[in-house]
């Protein structure tokens, strides 16, 4: 089977275009304002009201906005760091989504390795981080970017302990293969509950979210790591962000339940409900919970969560092999 | 055809990064060029059919080493804003050596009859490895864990000594 | 097919890269220009700001990093250990139980040695 190259090429240049527009639009800027809604009904307010109907355009209008602020440079700053750190952010974010299956056959790439380059790019995120709080040239920045870092790769391991718990339940690292393996055997989330429990601590805080948002605290320090970055700059970091939560919520309905499968609605249908729900869950423990200082978040995951999901790992062996 | 362009791309910047991470002189730009230089060699792998090596080089390399470098560099004094000069005043004898060492790699590279077997190239997915090295290479895997733990202890202690 | 699925992931990366950078030409051709230098100044809550920007020496950010990785590179064997030990029976449990318990004894060792504490 011969493979024609250059087509190939367009076709994955406008996947791209497609997904990242996707993402863009429902990921960032429905979940920005998912986020803002959320907030008010469990704060018994309202959130955004006023641009469109019901509030749907405030974010588009708040895209617009930060398109034409102006873009203030540190004067000391490293320039090229500057610039690139939220780049590598963005995209970092945005290259989880190849290994998603939203649907049977709807995959941007059914990778082999799918599990373990969903992984890789959400440690590539820590180095964006550290980057920009370092370009900024602010000792708060620089300090929220140290302890943001800190805190990412802390969690790194128990997500991958828990990723690694479903793998082995499914015997395989392709997500496509994991949502089918799961069509057979049942919900992951029944057999894996302690992995779905820690992986979804472990995504809470790979993307800074409350109760694990220490390192962007306003009251302590400013904004962390972009304490220093205005304008679209800023929105690039959310953009990362946004994508990288949206993205973890997706894998964990992929990994735990069950992907796309479901009775009477199309699959692309179910995927979505679930993707969300676990999106809502996730806003909903960000408007509920304190914050956790640092060190007891970084023991949590050392001396909680990590040792658990290497135990985890034991006994599920232990269970598949005897 | 396409391999080929691919090969040269991804040679490209690893090369082209790794020259940055040599002689930039700000000591945080040349770190930050890692990245690429391991990216590079991430698709090198991937040329290769090696797509688990290829992952963990991203997760490993880009995603921990870097950071531990990074971490380094911003917690030490002035370290951030050190502006290394580099160049001394041995650059002749430094080029003449640099020419000889090619002359002598690419001579070797020429003259090695490099075999070209038949057939598939090795299987480098990750249940081959897995099986590997669960089945034949139990012990290097089993001293590989105890590596570890000696890096392990061995770092903590010669870092908290500086207390 | 190996190639081509990475290419998409290259391809994703470079147009990733292009779609990112756009709202920053965007800016850059839009938005006003008028630096002045209180504007440009680092931000220190409204006060000038004073000393280097670099954080307090502490060695338990190097030693969290440091423990990470070695943690990393153990959880990278885990990885192929959990698509094949299925099949290969219970002799591959217990290698993996050996390598996981020698690294947890590492883990204890540094949890005792106060690694871990961010005190």
């Amino acid at each position: 089977m011969t493979i024609n190259w250059p087509l190939e090429v367009v076709k994955a240049v406008l996947a791209a275009v497609i997904v990242f527009t996707f993402l863009a639009v429902i990921g960032a800027m429905l979940g920005v304002l998912l986020e803002r809604k959320i907030g008010g009904w469990i704060q018994s307010r309202l959130g955004p009201k006023h641009v469109g109907r019901q509030g749907l355009l405030q974010t588009v209008a708040d895209t617009i906005k930060l398109l034409q602020k102006e873009h203030i440079t540190p004067h000391a700053a490293d320039v090229a760091i500057f610039n690139t750190a939220p780049l590598i952010v963005a995209v970092a974010g945005l290259l989880d989504w190849i290994v998603i299956p939203f649907a049977p056959g709807l995959i941007v790439r059914d990778l082999n390795i799918g599990v373990l380059f969903f992984a890789a790019m959400a440690s590539l995120t820590v180095v964006g981080i550290l980057a920009g709080g370092f370009a900024s040239n602010n000792k708060y920045a620089l300090l929220g970017g140290l302890r943001s870092a800190s805190q990412m790769i802390s969690y790194e391991l128990p997500l991958a302990a828990a990723l690694i718990a479903v793998a082995m339940e499914a015997g395989t690292l392709s997500t496509v293969s994991i949502v089918e393996a799961q069509a057979r055997q049942g919900w992951f989330v029944i057999w894996q509950f302690p992995a779905f429990v820690i992986f979804m601590i472990a995504a809470t805080a790979e993307v800074n979210r409350v109760p694990f948002d220490l390192p962007e605290a306003e009251s302590e320090l400013v904004a962390g790591y972009f304490s220093e970055y205005t304008g679209m700059r800023f929105a690039l970091f959310q953009l990362g962000e946004y994508a990288e939560m949206f993205a973890m919520a997706a894998l964990a309905t992929t990994l735990f339940l069950g992907g796309w499968k479901g009775p009477i609605l199309p699959p692309l249908v179910w995927f979505f409900i679930k993707m969300y729900a676990i999106v809502f869950f996730l806003m909903w423990m960000r408007w509920t919970y304190p914050r956790l200082r640092l060190d007891q978040l970084l023991n949590l995951s050392w001396k909680l969560l990590l040792p658990a999901g290497l135990v985890w790992i034991l006994i599920t062996g232990y269970r598949i092999t005897f | 055809m396409g391999e080929l362009a691919a090969f040269i791309i991804l040679s490209a910047i690893a090369l082209v990064s790794a020259v940055v991470v040599v002689t930039s002189g700000n000591i945080v730009r040349s770190a930050l060029s890692l990245v690429p230089t391991f990216l590079g060699v991430t698709g090198l792998y991937i040329l290769l059919q090696a797509e688990f090596v290829a992952g963990i080089q991203v997760l490993i390399y880009a995603g921990a080493i870097t950071v531990l470098i990074l971490f380094v560099i911003m917690l030490t004094e002035g370290g951030t804003g050190l502006r290394v000069r580099q160049v001394n005043e041995q650059v002749a004898a430094g080029l003449l050596a640099t020419v000889v060492l090619a002359g002598l790699l690419i001579g070797v590279f020429l003259r090695t009859d490099w075999p070209r077997g038949p057939g598939a190239l090795p299987q480098y997915t990750a249940e081959a490895i897995g099986r590997t090295f669960l089945t034949t290479a139990v012990l290097i895997f089993e001293v590989t864990s105890l590596l570890l733990l000696v890096s392990l202890i061995g770092a903590i202690i010669v870092a908290r000594r500086e207390r | 097919m190996l190639l081509l699925d990475w290419l998409y992931v290259g391809v994703f990366a470079v147009v990733g890269l292009a779609m990112a950078a756009l709202p920053l030409a965007i800016v850059w051709a839009l938005a006003p220009r008028f630096p002045y230098p209180q504007k440009r100044l680092t931000y220190e809550s409204g006060v000038v700001p004073f000393g280097q920007a670099w954080a307090q020496f502490n060695v338990r950010y190097y030693l969290f990093s440091l423990v990470f990785v070695i943690f990393d590179v153990e959880v990278i064997y885990l990885y192929p250990w959990a698509i094949v030990f299925q099949a290969l029976g219970k002799f591959a449990f217990v290698e993996m139980l050996i390598f996981l318990v020698i690294l947890l004894v590492g883990l204890a060792y540094a949890w005792r040695k106060g690694a871990l504490e961010w005190a």
